[in-house]
């Protein structure tokens, strides 16, 4: 048990295997306002030795080391100490990674400072963690909408940035003193770009500081433009974009929609057969690109089945980290659906399949 | 009719090729343990498309690291090593009734 000392004055934990990253942080947090204690260790056993020992509030992990990796700390650190809060603390800049970690219940993720306004961010950052523990309250729910999140905020009057990431998307909303001050994604910036954020279905959040030389660009109040946006989307069975970029509803879109109903289902493109192409999608940004990037793909590999007397393509999937998608050919024209990259490609060729089974009906 | 494109080397009808092959971002083969029947320039052919298609997914905002083409007879599945590729030829077979 620690001492009262120790319980009235936070502690932090930080691991790594560079040495001189150690030396150099221990002394950045140890002047943090909140005046934290601050230990070190250079291996993930020796780290979670020190938490058996002492009470700490603070662990902040890097990823990569030697014998005993961050992710394998921080799982046993997670469920032996639940409200122990942790941050990740790497040079790894993967979105699995950082979905992996997020999803294992870290509070904040970060990527080693490249400059002084990079470090004085995350230094910003551990002390807002910091306040609010001290403050006091409630975390540990690690799945909430984006909407739940908004609401929170600024019925807390917190000052805050969230940083959204859909994919290879991303956006970021910030909050001052509990108002919607600004939102950005690509080049959307202000209530446009808040609008496009919110009708992301899936996503990962960051909650970081708030930051307060942001200019504000939205007027409108947060209560205002969710219950908007709630409406618009009640209404188009679900957010949906058309090929020139404006929202439709379900009228002459329902068997588009339609195909969203399948388990894992991101995003939807269909092409029309030549001459005119019409475009049609659902939950897609870049609807040229990859309307572009489906026919010619498509035509590609035909050639090839042609040429090697191998019959015409039934179906093609793709896979990555952070996406997975499966092009098809069908009496209507191309299709391309995205899924969530936690599928597997044979449950993406199955639900691919029978995706276009409801598609040709 | 006289044809103005290039002739292809038309292979044995029902033969479907099997193995592997690597090759750069160039589109050199690297490594091959296709048949020697199977000619080069058509692993090239294949690799191309492949390379284009990781390319050009790239280039539309979606990076990707695996690719299956499905075919009746063939299964095409490719990995994207850092700009060049590792491809596999599968031929498939029916399902024995």
């Amino acid at each position: 048990m620690g001492s009262t000392d120790t319980a009235t004055r936070s502690k932090i934990l930080l691991v790594d295997d560079d040495q001189d990253f150690l030396e150099v942080y221990w002394e950045f947090l140890k002047t943090l306002p909140s005046g934290p204690e601050v230990h070190t260790a250079s291996t993930g056993p020796r780290a979670l030795a020190m938490l058996e020992s002492d009470p700490f509030q603070l662990l902040i992990v890097d990823l990569n080391m030697p014998k005993m990796d961050g992710l394998q700390v921080i799982a046993i650190a997670r469920r032996k100490y639940p409200h122990l809060r942790i941050v990740v603390w790497t040079c790894i800049a993967d979105e699995h990674f950082r979905a992996r970690a997020y999803g294992m219940g870290v509070d904040q993720y970060w990527q080693k400072p490249g400059s002084e306004h990079d470090r004085q961010n995350f230094l910003d950052s551990i002390e807002s963690i910091m306040q609010r523990d001290t403050q006091g309250g409630f975390r540990g729910v690690q799945s909430k909408s984006l909407v739940d999140l908004i609401q929170l905020e600024c019925l807390s009057q917190n000052s805050s940035t969230l940083k959204i990431t859909n994919g290879s998307l991303k956006g970021s909303i910030w909050i001052q003193n509990g108002e919607l001050f600004d939102a950005e994604t690509e080049e959307l910036k202000g209530e446009t770009a808040f609008r496009k954020i919110l009708a992301w279905r899936t996503g990962n959040f960051e909650l970081l500081p708030g930051d307060e030389a942001r200019e504000r660009a939205i007027f409108s109040s947060y209560q205002g433009l969710l219950l908007e946006m709630a409406q618009e989307m009640d209404e188009a069975g679900g957010p949906v974009a058309h090929n020139d970029g404006s929202h439709v509803g379900m009228d002459g879109m329902t068997p588009l929609v339609g195909l969203t109903r399948f388990e894992g289902v991101q995003f939807v493109l269909s092409v029309g057969p030549e001459p005119k192409c019409e475009l049609k999608s659902y939950g897609l940004e870049s609807v040229d690109l990859i309307s572009d990037w489906t026919q010619k793909s498509l035509r590609d590999f035909s050639d090839l089945g042609d040429f090697l007397q191998v019959g015409p393509v039934q179906q093609i999937t793709a896979m990555s980290t952070s996406n997975n998608v499966a092009l098809a050919d069908s009496s209507k024209g191309d299709l391309c659906v995205g899924f969530r990259s936690t599928l597997r490609s044979d449950e993406v060729r199955e639900t691919m399949r029978n995706i276009l089974a409801k598609w040709e009906s | 009719m006289k044809s103005f494109f290039k002739k292809r080397t038309q292979r044995k009808l029902g033969k479907i090729p099997s193995g592997t092959f690597s090759l750069d971002r160039e589109g050199q083969i690297i490594a091959s343990t296709m048949p020697q029947w199977f000619p080069v320039a058509e692993m090239r052919d294949i690799g191309g498309r492949v390379l284009a298609f990781f390319r050009n997914a790239q280039q539309a905002q979606m990076p990707l690291q695996e690719l299956n083409v499905y075919y009746p007879t063939l299964r095409v599945t490719a990995r994207n090593l850092r700009g060049g590729a590792l491809i596999f030829l599968l031929p498939q077979t029916l399902p024995k009734k």
